[in-house]
């Protein structure tokens, strides 16, 4: 009995997290007046939503915007947080504790403080309307060096002393000898930044304003706020969906990778 | 001069190259971090749509703050957005992580499904939500009707829309929190278990006295970032109620967002993401000095 309940606990659970993304597919796919059921399924299969959302908005020009977006930072905040990680966990130099104080300071100002202020140095930089506004203020991560940082420190000084002795430059260090060695943590600063980025919707509100140039969440909000959705459920569904789809299909491949990656940072995306 | 050898002499004694690996983050902190936050301390001064030059107004931004009664209603909207949002968040995710920790199957299944809708795009989420939501067709006021219940005005009633938000952003995050607490009763020594049963503690007892203080670290880590996701609320009342009915979802976020980009009021959303930050910070300090004061661990 106490298993029972325990299960059927869990289920409605299950139930409540999925539900609404099945709902969700099943209605973009529908004719627009069968969506409100309840019903997942529909006798009459439909790709009418879709066509009107391609028609209507570039969303596979938004879907490569965000593409090159999120893996542009990505690759910033994966190289050059791996550089100040590990000067900052192997090397000597002067103003190293300094440093150390001003990234973890970093991470606990409220971004609302910096950002009018950053959003006034794009446009005095002439970058509205750029990839550059969208990749430059998230470049590097305070949070990613200092994971970075305590992954690094835990690498036996042995093999560094062995590779400096061959020969081989710091850079060479960190990128032949270090990284082969960092693949969780590379794995959870990558998919944490890329997450965040692909999601990211107010700051791209803010600099972009060209549609060409829009990102995929942002596309679809001003599609959804804007009026161009008709208000007709079948689009708003189409788009969601097409805006959440890369994400699951993702997730459905590297469910571990992503939850773990969470658990171990311990913040939300 | 030993100021000037000391530093020549630590220069020195450095690693060869150490100045390059730091070398872009000096520039990027500089550029996206110390330029933004001293230009801060200026925009709060001045009065600017970014267009005409800026005109420095002394503190008539704060004077204006501390009569303007959007500014009162969006801290209020967000506290009662927290005062929903933590205690929902952090029950619920016990609740399912209890339930996954006792040796169930399909536990990586579960765990997967639950923590969905935190990788799905905010604003997927609300497109979805404004469907569950909606008044006259939405999905929960069918489930309502077949139950023979009358509908809920979920986001038409300034009182009920800032507590439907905080039900939707608990559904949205819950997954994260529920993996932080399955990590958090991992770490809890099954030997404390063990010496309360000997003592005769009954389960529930158990759960009181060794569980709940052993999980306060999570508590805390999950009450302070409930907090912070709570004060950056913006895109779920940007789409849903543009902030309304009657500003009843007028978050902080949103408020400056539209000083800044509906009024061109850069130097008033500064100033206002300036005491923002301040109340943030207060804020969080508060909670972690009570929450660890009052369950010792």
């Amino acid at each position: 009995m106490k298993t029972f309940l325990k299960y059927t606990a869990l289920l409605a659970g299950a139930v409540v997290f999925a539900y609404p993304f099945l709902w969700m597919i099943a209605g973009s796919l529908k004719p627009e007046l069968e969506i409100e059921s309840l019903n997942l399924f529909s006798g009459k299969f439909s790709l009418q939503s879709y066509a009107q959302v391609i028609l209507k908005i570039p969303i596979a020009r938004a879907f490569l915007n965000s593409m090159i977006v999120s893996a542009a930072t990505t690759a910033s905040v994966v190289l050059f947080g791996s550089m100040v990680g590990y000067a900052l966990a192997r090397l000597r130099f002067l103003g190293k504790k300094t440093l150390y104080t001003l990234i973890l300071f970093t991470m606990t100002i409220p971004f609302q403080i910096v950002l009018i202020p950053q959003y006034i140095l794009i446009v005095k930089l002439g970058w509205t309307d750029t990839y550059m506004a969208l990749i430059a203020p998230t470049m590097m991560s305070a949070f990613a060096i200092i994971l970075f940082r305590q992954f690094f420190m835990a690498i036996p000084q042995a093999l560094i002393d062995a590779a400096r002795v061959d020969g081989c430059s710091e850079l060479m260090i960190l990128f032949r000898i270090i990284w082969p060695l960092s693949r969780p943590v590379i794995i959870t600063v990558a998919l944490l930044t890329f997450m965040a980025n692909w999601n990211e919707v107010l700051w791209p509100l803010m600099v972009v304003r060209e549609q060409s140039l829009m990102t995929m969440p942002q596309l679809v909000t001003i599609f959804t706020t804007g009026g161009q959705a008709e208000t007709q459920l079948g689009y708003l569904l189409a788009a969601a969906t097409l805006l959440s789809l890369p994400v699951i299909i993702a997730y459905a491949f590297f469910q571990r990778y992503f939850i773990e990656s969470m658990a171990s940072s311990g913040i939300k995306g | 001069m030993t100021r000037l050898g000391d530093i020549v002499r630590g220069v020195r004694r450095s690693d060869r190259g150490a100045y390059w690996f730091i070398l872009p983050y000096v520039i990027f902190f500089c550029a996206f971090v110390a330029y933004p936050l001293i230009f801060s301390l200026i925009l709060v001064f001045n009065r600017w749509n970014i267009v005409t030059p800026m005109e420095w107004i002394g503190l008539k931004n704060f004077d204006r703050l501390i009569g303007d009664v959007l500014f009162y209603r969006s801290l209020l909207n967000t506290l009662t957005f927290l005062l929903i949002h933590i205690p929902l968040q952090v029950a619920v995710a016990l609740a399912l992580a209890l339930l996954l920790n006792t040796g169930v199957r399909g536990r990586g299944l579960f765990r997967a499904i639950y923590f969905l809708p935190v990788v799905v795009s905010g604003v997927a989420v609300t497109i979805l939500w404004q469907q569950i939501y909606s008044f006259d067709e939405g999905i929960l006021n069918n489930i309502l009707h077949a139950a023979g219940l009358p509908s809920v005005p979920w986001l038409v009633d300034p009182r009920v829309a800032m507590p439907s938000i905080a039900i939707m952003a608990t559904w949205k995050n819950v997954g994260i929190y529920i993996v932080l607490f399955l990590v958090g009763l991992q770490n809890i020594p099954r030997e404390l278990y063990e010496a309360a049963s000997l003592d005769g503690a009954r389960p529930f007892k158990q759960f009181l006295y060794v569980t709940l203080p052993m999980l306060n670290p999570t508590i805390v880590v999950i009450v302070v970032l409930s907090t912070i996701g709570g004060f950056s609320l913006f895109i779920e009342p940007y789409v849903l109620t543009g902030g309304g009915p009657m500003q009843s979802t007028l978050s902080g976020m949103l408020y400056i967002y539209n000083q800044a980009f509906s009024f061109g009021h850069m130097g008033y959303a500064a100033t206002l993401g300036f005491v923002y930050a301040l109340v943030i910070l207060g804020v969080v300090v508060l909670q972690r000095r009570v929450i660890e004061s009052e369950i010792p661990s």
